[in-house]
């Protein structure tokens, strides 16, 4: 038996959860998948998935209203106690990555992190996972006897692939939490200032990376977004040292774009910004590097000097 | 405060990947090396910490012996001292491993704090932080973008807290408090890194770096299997020629075929 373990938040169902169903459903071949859906009251995120798999259990106790990695802990490790699951699938969100790592250790389970795709079925299956910053991709396998961890990448399995019978019955799984054993005190969720570019909205982007070297070679990208109706976007580093408002990066921390045009300037396309992009339609790479990851996702590439083919393409654009 | 940071020695991002002969590896022989990114902040926000609340940086790495690199660069930095948790078998070792290598040399030193880069350049798990706090029995958090020490008023017998920004995704952020001792995993860009001054890198030499075994009978939770290039989920068109040629050949494409201009 697989168990995925849901992500929601005031009752909204994190779609990165479907996503992991259908992961979990390619792992499982005949055996059933059964959900848990943890929160203080998390009913109607239950019901939705009802549809999806085998059973839902629906984990409902105070403590688990605001997330902390203790309290999810607990709970999880008495989840997989009481059902003993094979595997146990999670969506790879930052959630996941501030917990997962730790019931791994309590319940003495391997965990797989970042997972992209999955061979073979059952106990015998070994699991994709991107390595090196993506430069390389690696196949693994659970060793040990506890239960096995994996964590699944966003993007990576198809949520509208998820296979849906009649409706399974919703059964709640009582945990017990003792409140004074949770040591993190979570506050509100807020967002820093409002948000001045909406990304989501622009038909073309222009983003650079590390590739654009200084502050001053923005100007470069600048200019091809000008020639082509663009936003200018960038990948996190550029952000962190300050060369572009935080509000204009695009990734997993960032921005999520579906744009008609994203053009990637000196971007090797780590999974974080990957995440981020490439749901757009039309993907160009120009990187110096031929073995640069974002030429994986890339429709067109050139592999070259950026400050040779952007001006070059700047004045391509400005003929006609 | 006694604050630990745990580095890691990471293939440089100039690095062109080459795998070993079984295809399970890359061949270690032929990378070079630098502090994983991540680290690097880490490392800074423990010296401002450190600047700030006075007390001792101790840099913590499990890893072969070229892992000294990385650890005399973070001395040079500012570090105090060092534990370099020392085995040919860690180069390659797993999250639950290398975990259990640093807190058999981290437990008996009781630090107040430990900070660590939010995951790794090169196996990317993601996993060690976390791992390392409930091996130590410390309280975490992860993906932080700010640490404030929480001081109690004198006089009140309080201890001293935590209160830390957390990373949600698509620009969410949280503010969580916890108490001392707890393992934070550092988010990079939470600072402005510094560099070695060459004074540092005079005093790095002096300064102490204990080595510890590896204990013996530590399990892997996972196997590679195969380390490959990755197979392109996409027909990339590559596009050639001089800057000029290659330009024009690019706007014809976006117009004409994907009409995307």
């Amino acid at each position: 038996m697989i168990l995925v373990v849901a992500e929601q938040r005031d009752g909204t169902l994190n779609r990165a959860t479907l996503e992991t169903i259908a992961a979990a459903q390619k792992l499982a071949g005949d055996a059933p998948v059964k959900a848990a859906v943890l929160g203080q009251s998390a009913g109607a995120v239950a019901q939705d998935l009802a549809t999806a798999v085998s059973e839902v259990l629906l984990v409902e106790n105070p403590a688990l209203g605001t997330y902390t990695p203790d309290a999810f802990t607990v709970a999880v490790q008495q989840i997989v106690a009481a059902v003993k699951p094979v595997y146990v699938l999670l969506p790879h969100t930052y959630q996941t990555r501030d917990f997962a790592p730790m019931v791994a250790v309590r319940v003495g389970a391997s965990l797989i992190t970042d997972v992209v795709g999955i061979n073979g079925t059952g106990s015998s299956a070994t699991f994709v996972r991107p390595m090196f910053q993506g430069k390389l991709s690696a196949e693994v396998r659970p060793q040990g006897e506890g239960p096995r961890c994996v964590t699944i990448q966003i993007g990576a399995f198809r949520a509208d692939a998820v296979k849906r019978g009649t409706a399974a019955p919703v059964n709640p799984l009582a945990v017990e939490i003792d409140p004074s054993t949770i040591r993190q005190k979570a506050e509100a969720p807020f967002k820093e200032a409002k948000q001045a570019v909406d990304l989501g909205q622009a038909e073309r982007i222009v983003a650079v990376g590390r590739g654009i070297k200084s502050q001053e070679n923005i100007a470069i990208a600048e200019k091809l977004a000008g020639a082509m109706s663009a936003e200018i976007a960038a990948s996190r580093p550029i952000c962190d040292n300050g060369w572009l408002p935080m509000d204009r990066q695009i990734g997993s921390s960032g921005q999520t774009v579906a744009p008609k045009l994203y053009v990637a300037l000196g971007i090797s396309g780590a999974i974080q910004h990957l995440v981020g992009m490439k749901g757009a339609r039309t993907i160009v790479a120009i990187n110096k590097d031929a073995d640069a990851p974002i030429f994986e996702v890339a429709d067109y590439g050139i592999v070259g000097d950026l400050f040779d083919i952007v001006p070059a393409l700047v004045s391509e654009l400005e003929k006609s | 405060m006694k604050i630990a940071v745990c580095i890691k020695q990471v293939p440089t991002r100039e690095w062109q990947p080459r795998i070993n002969e079984a295809g399970t590896w890359i061949r270690e022989q032929d990378a070079s090396y630098e502090l994983n990114e991540p680290d690097a902040y880490a490392l800074e926000e423990a010296l401002r910490l450190r600047e700030k609340h006075s007390g001792e940086v101790v840099v913590c790495a499990a890893g072969p012996a070229r892992v000294q690199q990385v650890i005399r660069e973070a001395l040079a930095r500012g570090a105090d001292r060092a534990i370099h948790v020392e085995g040919d078998a860690l180069g390659s070792a797993d999250a639950s491993i290398t975990s259990a290598a640093l807190a058999s040399a981290m437990t008996d030193e009781r630090f107040d704090l430990v900070l660590t880069g939010l995951q790794s350049d090169d196996q990317g798990h993601a996993q060690v932080g976390v791992m390392l706090a409930e091996r130590l029995q410390m309280p975490h958090s992860t993906i932080i973008m700010e640490v404030q020490v929480v001081d109690p008023s004198t006089g009140s017998g309080q201890a001293a807290t935590l209160r830390v920004k957390r990373e949600l995704e698509g620009g969410w952020f949280q503010w969580i408090g916890m108490p001392l001792p707890a393992l934070l995993t550092i988010q990079s860009g939470i600072n402005q890194l510094r560099y070695a001054t060459l004074k540092g890198i005079m005093a790095a030499k002096k300064k102490e770096i204990r080595k510890v075994p590896l204990p013996g009978g530590l399990a892997a939770s996972q196997q590679i299997m195969e380390l490959a290039l990755p197979t392109r989920s996409k027909q990339t068109e590559m596009i050639t020629g001089a800057p000029a040629a290659a330009a024009k050949e690019l706007v014809r494409r976006l117009r004409e075929e994907a009409r995307a201009l």
